[in-house]
């Protein structure tokens, strides 16, 4: 390899993991918090059965799923601020991953608080339980080991549309990498450093929720 | 003394109409099986003597109180549950909770007891039915019989006045069915009162002392189990006991 290219692949790999670690991790992990948090609210709605509530939430769901995620993004960062609304890069990065992806989610827990059994709610009931302490003690519990796959699945997911804002002016590790590359002009070399970053993060996440789910599955005997 | 009076309990599904005003009075250490072909309505009555369906007439007396079955409150249904239990067709155990923890949870979370004294109450009642070496198993390491039997624990742990049980034996292997009626005579001949919802003719003859009788959503007969058993007064229930002895054998 040329050593001028593979002097720039070296120097850019400190700077580029700063930016991973600086910005790409943190949207990452508070977008997905606010996913999480929110799919669940979601989810408990519509199992509960909350009439107004489950329509307003299947209303979300609807609009979400039914948009790109760029366009969200674009939405929010260039168009609401022409009705006043001015949200800076990052927290809109953050906001948009976050209400994107709950929208997914919130299926993926409804699915597994569907497939706790409604007999062990009734016997919750029978013992004087509330509907609130039958969720926390019961089907919770369960359901959160039933949707661990699928929300890894979701963390990796999410990590990589965190590119996305490079698109918004977040300098997270992507958009830091084209800004190398503008002086650099090595596309080629640079994108496919960035790509074996990510590649080397998601297989990372991969190995822990295969670790994860060993764990969970070790706790209360084998999975029905 | 009398425990619990249910009169005039009417319930449709769909515009169908499943239960057709059912009337019954359990006195204190009464052991009342309620026999009846499938879709009789025997398991939609159980139910909704103990709220898990809402009946849309009716009437229970329970401590002396008397409420209206469609119109009554959550609040009103806690305290009642507060003194019911209610063991189903498939046991229900919590899965993600250990022998122990099944039985200690109503009482922990559901009635604020210390986490000592629902510990031992709850050693006790599993003590009672013979699953007391099992406290730290998960529910799909049981067998059927013996996950019924701490369903049962589940229910005694909580002192109740009534047991309800919902076909406690129908989704057990018959090498299996023993053990639980077994647990179950035993708790009749210390006085429990238990309203049993079953099949088991030879153990509704053996240990109840009353008989309702129901098709269609009616009450075909009801009475004390030998007069029922030994003379009953219907074509319908002779024909019932009939074949199902026929089966039997």
């Amino acid at each position: 390899m040329d050593e001028r290219v593979l002097r720039i692949i070296i120097d850019a790999f400190p700077q580029l993991l700063l930016f991973c670690v600086r910005y790409t991790i943190p949207i990452t992990i508070l977008s997905f918090a606010l996913a999480l948090t929110l799919a669940v609210v979601i989810a408990l709605v519509q199992y509960a059965d909350l009439k107004f509530w489950r329509k307003l939430c299947r209303f979300y769901i609807w609009i979400v799923r039914g948009t790109p995620l760029l366009v969200q993004l674009y939405l929010v960062f260039y168009g609401l601020p022409s009705i006043g609304v001015m949200i800076p890069a990052i927290p809109t990065a953050i906001i948009v991953l976050g209400l994107n992806e709950a929208a997914y989610m919130a299926e993926t827990v409804r699915g597994a608080l569907e497939s706790v059994s409604r007999g062990q709610v009734e016997a919750g009931y029978c013992v004087g339980l509330s509907f609130w302490q039958i969720m926390r003690h019961v089907v919770l519990p369960q359901a959160f080991r039933t949707a661990f796959p699928a929300l890894g699945n979701s963390l990796i997911g999410m990590l990589k549309e965190t590119s996305l804002a490079a698109t918004i002016t977040v300098t997270e590790m992507f958009r830091k990498a084209q800004e190398i590359n503008g002086r650099v002009y090595e596309s080629l070399a640079l994108y496919t450093e960035v790509a074996l970053i990510y590649l080397l993060i998601c297989t990372l996440l991969t190995w822990l929720q295969r670790l994860g789910e060993k764990k969970l599955n070790a706790l209360g005997g084998e999975k029905r | 003394m009398k425990i619990l009076e249910v009169h005039g309990v009417r319930k449709s599904f769909d515009g169908q109409e499943i239960l057709k005003g059912i009337d019954l009075t359990v006195e204190k250490g009464d052991v009342v099986a309620i026999l009846g072909p499938s879709g009789s309505g025997k398991t939609t009555f159980l139910r909704c003597v103990n709220f898990l369906e809402r009946a849309d007439a009716g009437t229970l007396t329970f401590d002396n109180r008397t409420h209206d079955l469609h119109a009554i409150t959550k609040k009103e249904i806690a305290g009642i549950r507060q003194k019911t239990a209610f063991v189903f067709q498939s046991y229900n155990l919590f899965l993600n909770k250990t022998v122990l923890e099944n039985v200690m949870l109503g009482l922990t979370t559901g009635r604020k007891i210390g986490r000592n004294e629902a510990r031992e109450r709850a050693v006790r009642a599993l003590t009672r039915v013979g699953m007391a070496d099992k406290l730290e198993s998960y529910p799909i390491q049981l067998s059927g019989g013996q996950q019924q039997r701490v369903a049962i624990a589940r229910g005694l742990a909580l002192d109740p006045e009534i047991i309800y049980f919902d076909e406690p034996t129908s989704a057990l292997d018959p090498e299996l069915i023993g053990e639980v009626l077994n647990v179950m005579r035993r708790l009749a001949e210390e006085g429990m009162t238990m309203l049993i919802v079953t099949h088991e003719m030879e153990f509704a003859r053996s240990v109840s002392n009353h008989v309702l009788f129901m098709e269609d959503g009616v009450i075909v007969e009801q009475g004390s189990s030998k007069e029922f058993f030994e003379h009953p007064k219907q074509q319908r229930t002779r024909d019932f006991i009939n074949f199902i002895l026929k089966v039997r054998n």
